[in-house]
């Protein structure tokens, strides 16, 4: 085991790989509490059925919960494709699979943000018909 | 590219938990987006979390989670702390002892209510 150096190796350089491995642990502690505390809200101050239209409805009156989505989207966004990027790279090797499912990942990447942005932006409560407060 | 030293069970329980959260992720943001579609579509789709199948898949998620979160601040004190990587170990213990011990409440709150048992926080019972 190499703990002469008193740490644990990393990579040196700068470059991608390096911005990554940084990337990983830095959205890694944030999402920690993102993730969590998202977990908690809705599905133990609350459960699942209860986390209806209506209660986003109320929850997004206040941009700061939509702040808070929008940042565990992004992060565990970027966090999970950057894993999956480096699962691709470690398990296809001919140039021809690793174009397309590289490109997939970026596609993808670029998807599903822009649709989870572009719902945290624009929703708007339909006005007096928020439904059941759970559903059954 | 980064080679860990840890154990590698950890490692390869670390990327399976990280695909499966990723893999739920995507799914999510999809019935999320159905907001845009007024309440009817958006609690049909909510009512489908409510299904026991769902639940437990929901029970997977939120172990593979708390695993992968435990298991990350591990990587980082490998990373990060002088002597982690002689204690790596120990640590791996320590994580799967924390991810059990968090995800036996929650998993209470999630699953009760598929026997019909309201845990306490449900706003007016089923």
């Amino acid at each position: 085991m190499r703990v002469a150096t008193g740490y644990g190796s990393r990579p040196s350089g700068g470059g991608f790989e390096t911005f990554s491995w940084y990337f990983f642990r830095v959205s890694g502690v944030l999402l920690i509490f993102l993730a969590i505390i998202h977990l908690f809200l809705n599905h133990v101050a609350t459960d699942v059925s209860c986390t209806s239209y209506q209660l986003i409805s109320i929850r997004y009156e206040n941009p700061f919960w939509r702040l808070y989505d929008w940042l565990l989207l992004t992060l565990a966004l970027l966090h999970g494709m950057n894993g999956l990027r480096i699962v691709v790279d470690d398990y296809v090797r001919t140039r021809g699979w690793r174009l397309t499912l590289l490109s997939a990942v970026g596609v993808l990447t670029l998807v599903f943000f822009l649709l989870g942005t572009i719902t945290l932006i624009t929703f708007h409560p339909v006005a007096g018909a928020l439904g059941p407060n759970c559903i059954k | 590219m980064y080679k860990g030293q840890s154990g590698m069970w950890s490692w390869l329980l670390h990327r399976i938990t990280g695909l499966g959260i990723l893999l739920f992720l995507l799914i999510h943001i999809v019935d999320i987006s159905l907001l845009g579609f007024g309440p009817k579509v958006y609690n049909d789709g909510i009512a489908l979390f409510g299904l026991t199948i769902v639940r437990l898949l929901s029970l997977a998620l939120i172990g593979g989670l708390l695993y992968h979160s435990f298991n990350g601040v591990r990587i980082m004190l490998i990373d990060f702390w002088p002597k982690g990587a002689r204690y790596q170990g120990t640590m791996f213990v320590v994580v799967m002892i924390l991810t059990i011990v968090c995800f036996l409440p929650m998993a209470y709150f999630v699953i009760a209510p598929a026997f019909g048992i309201n845990p306490g926080n449900m706003a007016s019972g089923m």
